[in-house]
Formats: structure tokens, C-alpha cells, sequence
């Protein structure tokens, strides 16, 4: 047999360790971030181009997936809005995670009054209710891709700081890290090399959550109106702008709608897959 | 004559493993225990001596299974019964004594309802019979107060009397056979005689028939008539107790004899030489404790009171106690992980700072900690060569290019392969995380080494290994420790001297050598006729001797 290169074999093998929920979920998540990458690549045609065909027209060969409110290609425009999407979502939940678990981290190493001030100003944020949130920051700063980037990372940072927070505590207190304490190691060697790499693995389950939550609420936003605005659409945008196709049973609504749910389940799949395989792990380690 | 009430033929149990093969762990096992007979499975840890225990009582642990062989308690075969069947037999005709009896306990309901549950869900006995039954059983078990014991909640008795109410409980079917599964392991030494001497007796008055599993050989010399030794799910000898502890044919066994020797490690010589060497320790009026300081400087939650010792350069000062002795925090004060509330400790004749902020960085290499669980002080991330070479860095203690060569002297020093610096803790038996757990505190080239139960989680083999690696390395460098155990033989065995705590406070202090002679602390005295001796008897022998101290 060929052998294949490193990384391809990698891939491989991890999904051969998967259950089939879990494959089933690789194999969507990654065609999803394919689509994000190469969209306006693969897409027939321009994403602006108004057919010869009528508004709300059903699916054709020409039009996969029929056309839109103005006569636009529904599938040109699912694939290039994935690219708002999974891009603008991926960036707030990497921030989110990011942010998180290193005040988390901070505050666990650092501890006693430190600890007590970014908790609670961490608890202030998680009782704000994010949609006011949202709207605010939307009518102070305008809607710009960073403003929501920003919007949606400081909607759900609190969260993972709460994950990320309960896990370095309790490997604070594990001897190892009083041993490195009873070494004179520095606060930045104890946080990074003894507290961070045993905390990697539930994080990167969480961001995969946090992923998918972050879709949802910037996909919602797109419907209100005030996500990613025209002439770029993403697919919240996409559900927006064709619902009065509804009443004419036109696709167009639905399509979007349903990138939006197999994304998501998707991703879902895959991280519960990867949670309850771990947590075999764990069980077995310990007895 | 005699009754067959468990017969096992030709056990083999299957287990799978993480990457899906199916491994024994059970390799065709026979045994049989007559009517009124004590049967023990002895063996360390994964001999196969709790699986077969379960198996008993037709059970298996998820991912395991019975893959041939037959079992048969009071002619009933359990290996092709179906559950329902089993439903009856559990805890009617097969009962099951657990290790943790607190954690087997339900807290929120008092214990007379847990223990009379079982023989009232097989439909027994009504309630009121079942509890006056119950009284019996709790005094012929001495339990103080059987009338209203079972009134209390779990959390309100002490660990052993929970142990012996767990008993209680097991016998309130009068199953045809009770199996006990390392039901002392978990207690102190002193709570353990009152345990081993209550089921002993219940044992006789009650001819129980009844599977013992432990890993000690002394404990089940008093317990057992016969026994099974096992290794790695094999059987290894099986033979009446006397014959065992007489004359051993297996070398397993014998080798298992050696290690539960109480040996004395320390040659006169040793003793010797180290009897006038300067103190490298001093601890005087020591008080610490957790929580807020009253006005006096005491805080709320006293752990240690007034504790004095001495370590001297080459020797070994033995710290001995039970659970809540404060040992442990001993350990923390003089590390400088707890600060003290009042007392002077002073190192080399220099104070020595009460936290680690007031000690600098030659202090934190002088001192190293070595602590009890292997388990967790390893960081599971760092491979074993990035664990020792951590601490040569930061204390500079080589040169940057010499730290592999270190590393593997060092390894090399605790009796591992140099090749075992690339695996990562995961990977390694308990034993040799102990070693390396040891071999990091060495690394910093200390002048005192805390040893705080280092050998309590290992199996008793692994363990004399460990002790022999202390002494060996005490005599090469000249170190000086202080060993905390709540072991008295292996105090006695590598220690200099010895300083007993009980709740917190010291309560005798002498010579290894003056350890047996009188007058000591009826504490001390009651610790060393509570360790069990590798001989018949030595139950009946020990318990006189504590009644005639205690009048």
C-alpha cells in the first residue's frame, strides 16, 4: 500500500478512532470549512450576477438550488456567504477561548485578590444579556465585521473563563505544581508549562461548543438586521432577505436555514464524539 | 462431611483493553471453600484478586468478562445463571464487604435503614424483626451502643465502627458465603485490631464461611485457614495457612514473606555514625494550623501543638501517626508551604523562613518534599527526562550540555533504564513513578530530603524496594531525612529515630533501638502491638496484651 504523507495520515487515522456519529461529523465540518476557504472559487456564478431566470425560481440544472428574492443563484450565494459565516464566528470563538482561558489562567496562578476582581467582573459580563449586549454595541459602533467579532467574543469569553477557571483550579492544586511552587518557578513557567498543557484538551472541546453557539447568535443577528450587511450577505442574512419567499413555497429560505443546521450539528457530532472518547480515557486511567 | 459452598473451577476472566484487544486478567482459577471455612486471595495490585472476589457474587466490571471456568455458591452455578436469578442471590446467599465502607454508605439515611434493607427487599423478615436482628449482629460485632447505633447517620460513627457496620449488614441474610474485600486497608493500625477482632469473632460464633482478600499477609495469617496466593491472575500456591507461613514452596510467595518482614534496614554502624553529627534540623515549639490566627496567634483549626525535633546530618528521623496526626503537616511547615503560627525552625543553625517567599532559591534545593502520591506529582504532559532535568536547570546543578549525562546518572541512582527519560508518566508502574518522583528531589542535590509517605500507595514488594533505595542513598551521599509513615515497621526499619504525634502533639520521642523498652507512651505501646505479625496467634496474643495495658 502507498503510504500517505504525514498529515493526510494523521487525519485518517483519527477518524478511523472515531465512532460514526463522530465521522459522520468530521466529514461535515470539514466540507463546511472547505466551502468557508475555496466558496467564491467553486461558486457557478458571481455572487451579485442577477439571472435570466424569476425571482424565487425553483431548483434547475442551471440553479442548484434555485434563485433568490432578486433572481440571484441561491447556491453562489450559500457558498460565498459560508466564508462570513464560519469565518466571522471562528474568529469570535478563537478570541473567546483565547481570552478566557489565559484570565482564567491568570487569575488562578495569581490567586487571592486578582483572582476576586476578574471573577466578578467576568460574573458582571455573564448577566448582561447578550442580545441588549449586542444591539448596543451595534448602535454605538455601527455594524462593521469587527465590531461583531468583538460583540460575539465578549458575549461568550465569560463562559469559557468559567470552564477554563474550574479546570486550572483544580490542577493548581495538584502536587506537581507545588512541587514547581516549592522550585521558585516563576508565575509564567507554572501557568504555561505545568497548568496549560493539561487544560488543552477540554478547551478545544469547548471552543468547538462555543463555535457553534457564536454561529447561531451571529446568524440571528443577520436576521434582525444587524449582522454582516448588504452587498455581502452571510447566511443569517440569506434567511432575512428571502422570507417572503415562504409564502410562494420557494426554497430559498430553506436552504440557508438548513447550511446553518448541518453546520452546527455537525460540529456538535464531531465534539461529542471527542468528549466521551476522552472521558473513557480519563475512567480508565484512574481505576 | 464437610459442605461445599464455593466451588471454582477453571476461572478465566477477559478484560478489554483501550485498544479494543481482550487481555486475561483471570487465568484459570480453582479453588473451593467449605462450610465454615475462611478461604483468602492474597496477591498485590492486578493479581485478579477483586475481579475473582466479584465474580463471586456474579459480577463483572464493565469491560470485563467471564470467559470460562464455572463458579458455584451452595450448588448454585452463577456463570450461566440469568439476571434475575443473580437479583436473588446477591446479598442473600452471597454478601459483599467492601474496602471504603464511607464511601459504600448512603449518607442522607441512617444506617439501621441501610443495613436492614437487604433483608427486607428479598423478603425476609418484616422491619422489626429485621432490626432486632440487626442489634444482635451489631453486638456480637462490639459496637458500642447497639440499641441506638443504628438511629446515627454515617458521617456520626467512626471509620471502623463503619467497617464492622458493613459487616453487619452483609450478615443480616445469613448468606451461605460473606466476601470480604480488603476490608481493613483503608484504617489505622489501631482501628484495625478492633475490626480484625470483631469479625474474628463473629467469624467463630457464627461459623460464616467466608473469601478474604487482601494484600496482607499478616492480616490474613489471623483471619484465613486457608489461602490462595495469586500473581497476575495466575494462581500461584494454595495450601492451609500454617503450611504457607511454615514453609513457602513458591518463590512468589516467599518473596511476598521477605518484603512483610519487618527487616531492619540500618546496620550499629550506621546508628553509630550518625549518633553525635551536627543537627542539620531543629524544630522548637512548633504550632501551626489552618484558618484565621485568634488574638494569641493560634489559628482556629489547630493541627500541630508544641512538636520539638531534631535532625541530625546522615540520619533518618522517623515521624509516626495516624490519620489526623498532623504528620503531613509536619511536612508542609518545614517544606514552607504552610507558615507556622508560632515555634522556631531553624536549618543548619540559620532560622529558616516560615513561607517560601521568605526563603530564597539555595533554601527551596537544600529542602526537597517527596510526596506520597506518585499519581499526581508527576505533571502527566512532561516527559521524565524534562521532570528531572527541570530541577538541574533552575538550580544549576550542571552544566546545560551535561543535563542528559545527569538525567541518566540519576535514573541510573534509582535503578531505571536511562531509556525510560523519553516516556511520559502515563506510561510508568507505581513503583517507578515513586522512584522518579524520588530521583527529582535528588536531582536538586538537598541536604534533607521530606519523605512523606512515599511507600504507602505500593504494593509491599515494591515498597522494601523503595526502602532499601532510601538507605542505600543515605549511606552514598550521607542525606538526612525525615521520614513520615504511619507504618511503625518501616519506620523501625530505616530510622534512626523516631517521634510519635497523636493529634497533633508529640507524644513520645526515642532511639529505633529504645523502641521496645518500657516505660513508653501507652500510645506508642498500643501502635506497636497493633501492627500485625506474619504469624498464627498473633490476633489472640495482641489483643490480651492491649486489654492488660488498657487496665
Amino acid at each position: 500500500m502507498k503510504r500517505l504523507p504525514y498529515a493526510p495520515r494523521a487525519l485518517w487515522r483519527f477518524f478511523l478512532s472515531l465512532p460514526l456519529s463522530g465521522r459522520i461529523g468530521l466529514v461535515i465540518s470539514l466540507l463546511w470549512i472547505f466551502i468557508a476557504l475555496f466558496g467564491s472559487m467553486l461558486a457557478p456564478y458571481g455572487m451579485e450576477d442577477v439571472s435570466n431566470a424569476s425571482a424565487f425560481g425553483p431548483p434547475s440544472s442551471a440553479y442548484w438550488l434555485g434563485t433568490d428574492y432578486l433572481g440571484r443563484d441561491l447556491f453562489t450565494r450559500i457558498l460565498v456567504g459560508a466564508r462570513y459565516s464560519i469565518g466571522l464566528a471562528l474568529a469570535a470563538a478563537l478570541l473567546a477561548s483565547i481570552c478566557g482561558t489565559l484570565l482564567a489562567l491568570l487569575a488562578t496562578v495569581i490567586g487571592h485578590w486578582f483572582d476576586e476582581i476578574v471573577s466578578r467582573l467576568v460574573d458582571a459580563l455573564l448577566i448582561t444579556p447578550s442580545k441588549i449586549f449586542a444591539l448596543l454595541m451595534i448602535a454605538i459602533y455601527g455594524s462593521s465585521l469587527p465590531v461583531l467579532i468583538l460583540t460575539a467574543a465578549v458575549t461568550y469569553m465569560p463562559g469559557a473563563y468559567r470552564i477554563a477557571h474550574a479546570q486550572a483550579v483544580g490542577l493548581n492544586a495538584m502536587e506537581y505544581v507545588m512541587v514547581a511552587r516549592m522550585r521558585g518557578e516563576s508565575i509564567w513557567h507554572i501557568a504555561s508549562r505545568e497548568i496549560l498543557p493539561n487544560m488543552i484538551h477540554p478547551m478545544m472541546a469547548d471552543f468547538g461548543l462555543r463555535f457553534v453557539y457564536i454561529i447561531l447568535m451571529l446568524s440571528g443577528l443577520s436576521f434582525l438586521g444587524l449582522g454582516v450587511q448588504p452587498p455581502y450577505a452571510d447566511w443569517g442574512s440569506l434567511v432575512r432577505e428571502n422570507l417572503s419567499g415562504l409564502f410562494d413555497g420557494s426554497p430559498a429560505v430553506v436552504m440557508p436555514a438548513l447550511a446553518i443546521a448541518t453546520l452546527t450539528i455537525g460540529t456538535n457530532l464531531l465534539i461529542d464524539s471527542l468528549t466521551s472518547r476522552k472521558r473513557i480515557k480519563i475512567k480508565e486511567g484512574q481505576s | 462431611m464437610s459442605r461445599l459452598v464455593v466451588d471454582v473451577s477453571n476461572l478465566r476472566v477477559m478484560a478489554r483493553t483501550d485498544d479494543g484487544d481482550e487481555v486475561p486478567i483471570v487465568k484459570d482459577v480453582s479453588f473451593s471453600v467449605q462450610a465454615g471455612e475462611v478461604l483468602a486471595l492474597i496477591g498485590e495490585s492486578g493479581s485478579g484478586k477483586t475481579t475473582i472476589a466479584l465474580a463471586l457474587l456474579g459480577y463483572v466490571r464493565r469491560g470485563c468478562r467471564i470467559a470460562g471456568g464455572r463458579i458455584s455458591v451452595g450448588g448454585k452455578e452463577l456463570v450461566s445463571a440469568d439476571p434475575r436469578e443473580l437479583l436473588a442471590l446477591r446479598g442473600r446467599r452471597v454478601a459483599y464487604v467492601a474496602q471504603s465502607a464511607s464511601a459504600s454508605f448512603n449518607p442522607a439515611r441512617t444506617i439501621m435503614d441501610q443495613v436492614i434493607e437487604g433483608a427486607c427487599v428479598h423478603g425476609l423478615t418484616d422491619r422489626e424483626a429485621a432490626r432486632k436482628k440487626a442489634m444482635a449482629l451489631f453486638r456480637s460485632l462490639a459496637l458500642p451502643m447497639p440499641e441506638t447505633i443504628g438511629m446515627r447517620y454515617p458521617h456520626q460513627v467512626s471509620g471502623g465502627q463503619l467497617q464492622r457496620l458493613m459487616a453487619a449488614m452483609a450478615l443480616m441474610t445469613d448468606p451461605e458465603v460473606v466476601v470480604f474485600d480488603e476490608p481493613t486497608t483503608a484504617l489505622d493500625v489501631t482501628t484495625q485490631i478492633e475490626v480484625l477482632r470483631a469479625f474474628k469473632q463473629a467469624i467463630k460464633e457464627r461459623q460464616i464461611s467466608a473469601v478474604y482478600v487482601s494484600h496482607d499477609l499478616a492480616v490474613v495469617a489471623q483471619m484465613a485457614d486457608r489461602v490462595v496466593v495469586l500473581r497476575n491472575g495466575e494462581m500461584q500456591e494454595q495450601d492451609e495457612i500454617s503450611r504457607i507461613i511454615g514453609q513457602p514452596e513458591n518463590p512468589y510467595t516467599r518473596c511476598l514473606m521477605q518484603a512483610a518482614e519487618a527487616r531492619v534496614r540500618l546496620t550499629d554502624a550506621d546508628a553509630r555514625q550518625t549518633m553525635d553529627s551536627e543537627p542539620v534540623l531543629r524544630v522548637e515549639g512548633l504550632t501551626a494550623g489552618y484558618g484565621k490566627p485568634d488574638a494569641s496567634g493560634v489559628p482556629a483549626l489547630r493541627i500541630l501543638d508544641d512538636v520539638n525535633l531534631v535532625v541530625r546530618k546522615g540520619a533518618t528521623m522517623g515521624v509516626i501517626g495516624e490519620s489526623g496526626s498532623g504528620k503531613s503537616t509536619l511536612a508542609y511547615v518545614i517544606a514552607g508551604l504552610l507558615a507556622p503560627a508560632k515555634g522556631k525552625i531553624s536549618f543548619h543553625g540559620k532560622p529558616l523562613g516560615g513561607t517560601l517567599q521568605q526563603r530564597d532559591k539555595d533554601l527551596y534545593r537544600r529542602i526537597q518534599l517527596v510526596f506520597q502520591n506518585a499519581d499526581t506529582v508527576l505533571n502527566p504532559s512532561n516527559t521524565i527526562g524534562d521532570i528531572l532535568a527541570r530541577p538541574l536547570r533552575v538550580f544549576a546543578r550542571c552544566q546545560p550540555r551535561d543535563v542528559p549525562r545527569r538525567v541518566a546518572e540519576l535514573l541510573d541512582m534509582v535503578k531505571l533504564p536511562a531509556a525510560m527519560a523519553r516516556r511520559r508518566p502515563a506510561e510508568l508502574s507505581g513503583g517507578q513513578k515513586q522512584r522518579i518522583n524520588l530521583a527529582r528531589a535528588l536531582a536538586a542535590d538537598p541536604e534533607l530530603i521530606i519523605c512523606d509517605e512515599v511507600t504507602s500507595a505500593l504494593d509491599t514488594v515494591v515498597g522494601a524496594a523503595i526502602l532499601d533505595l532510601l538507605v542505600e542513598l543515605r549511606r552514598e551521599l550521607n542525606m538526612s531525612y525525615v521520614f513520615i509513615s504511619h507504618d511503625i515497621s518501616t519506620v523501625r526499619s530505616i530510622c534512626d529515630e523516631i517521634t510519635v504525634l497523636l493529634q497533633g502533639r508529640k507524644v513520645d520521642a526515642c532511639l529505633r533501638s529504645e523502641l521496645s523498652v518500657q516505660p513508653r507512651a501507652p500510645y506508642t505501646n498500643l501502635l506497636i502491638d497493633s501492627v500485625p505479625e506474619l504469624r498464627l496467634g498473633w490476633l489472640e496474643e495482641a489483643c490480651r496484651r492491649i486489654d492488660e495495658r488498657a487496665r
